[in-house]
């Protein structure tokens, strides 16, 4: 699931807006995830956060031929 | 329901306006709302309505005849999008699309031309907000024009590979960006390249090298 930062998480609740899946929620001023959704890592909260708290990082793998 | 003074104020283009002269453009203020995917501006269409984000997102963005989508720039409350054509009178350049549900203020092209000769003062901020615009995509023109940014990113996911044992760093597009000296935008772009190339696939949050020698020479491009 995407990373939250709390600390730099101002509550704006930009990222509940543009999330299709509904997976993100505010909760006591702060962003949180809603775990029973499974999060396709579209990557678009990550992209409208205006204080970086969120990230959707890449694992990358090499896939053996 | 009422566009809110308060909201009008925060907006970097009537910022010098006092109450009452809020008050009376507030009378020219429109509400417009959208849901997800929705278009809210389509290129090439003559110019109507200056807009102000007043909650959600937009994105502005460009299509190509295959459909492929660049990023030009992520609105947020407060900020404004369709500036350009609303001054110089061409179409659209862009389309807007709403990242989710939207409210939009939005100002008729002929009442905006009012209101700057009503309240001249407010062209300092027009031009402010103009020219934030114009260094924004100057720098986007430079990634997209100078820089070999496919070729960097192949390299950034080539150098990160996570190991037999255990996972590599773990990497976000604006990690890759910061590394590949270009905008978050752009790297989401070469990634889509990069799997039309067949040389990666992105599995939710997992880059699949799927051809190394694909992605080796995308490498050996010039940087």
């Amino acid at each position: 699931m995407p990373i939250i930062d709390t600390k730099k998480c101002d509550g704006c609740g930009l990222c509940v807006g543009v999330c299709h899946l509904n997976a993100l929620a505010i909760v006591n001023n702060i962003i949180t995830i809603i775990e029973t959704v499974e999060c396709d890592w579209c990557a678009d909260c990550e992209l409208v956060c205006p204080t970086g708290a969120i990230s959707c990082p890449f694992e990358i793998i090499l896939q053996e031929p | 329901m009422a566009v809110q003074l308060e909201f009008l104020k925060g907006i970097l283009y009537f910022s010098a306006l006092d109450l009452a002269e809020l008050e009376s453009i507030s009378k020219l203020v429109f509400e417009k709302t959208a849901g997800r995917a929705e278009m809210v501006l389509l290129e090439g269409e003559p110019p109507e309505n200056l807009y102000f984000v007043a909650s959600g997102v937009v994105k502005v963005l460009k299509t190509s005849a295959e459909g492929k989508e660049q990023i030009l720039s992520i609105v947020r409350p407060g900020e404004s999008f369709n500036d350009v054509p609303i001054f110089d009178g061409g179409p659209n350049p862009v389309s807007a699309q709403a990242m989710g549900p939207v409210l939009l203020y939005g100002i008729k092209k002929n009442d905006m031309e009012d209101i700057l000769r009503d309240h001249p003062q407010i062209a300092l901020n027009v031009i402010r907000v103009l020219a934030r615009r114009v260094r924004h995509l100057v720098s986007l023109v430079e990634d997209l024009s100078f820089k070999h940014v496919i070729s960097r990113v192949a390299k950034i996911l080539f150098e990160h590979i996570g190991g037999e044992t255990g996972r590599g760093p773990r990497l976000t597009q604006q990690e890759m960006a910061a590394m590949a000296g270009t905008a978050r935008e752009v790297v989401g772009r070469s990634l889509k390249a990069l799997e039309e190339e067949g040389a990666i696939k992105v599995d939710r949050h997992r880059i699949i090298i799927t051809d190394k020698k694909a992605l080796q020479k995308i490498m050996e491009v010039s940087s």
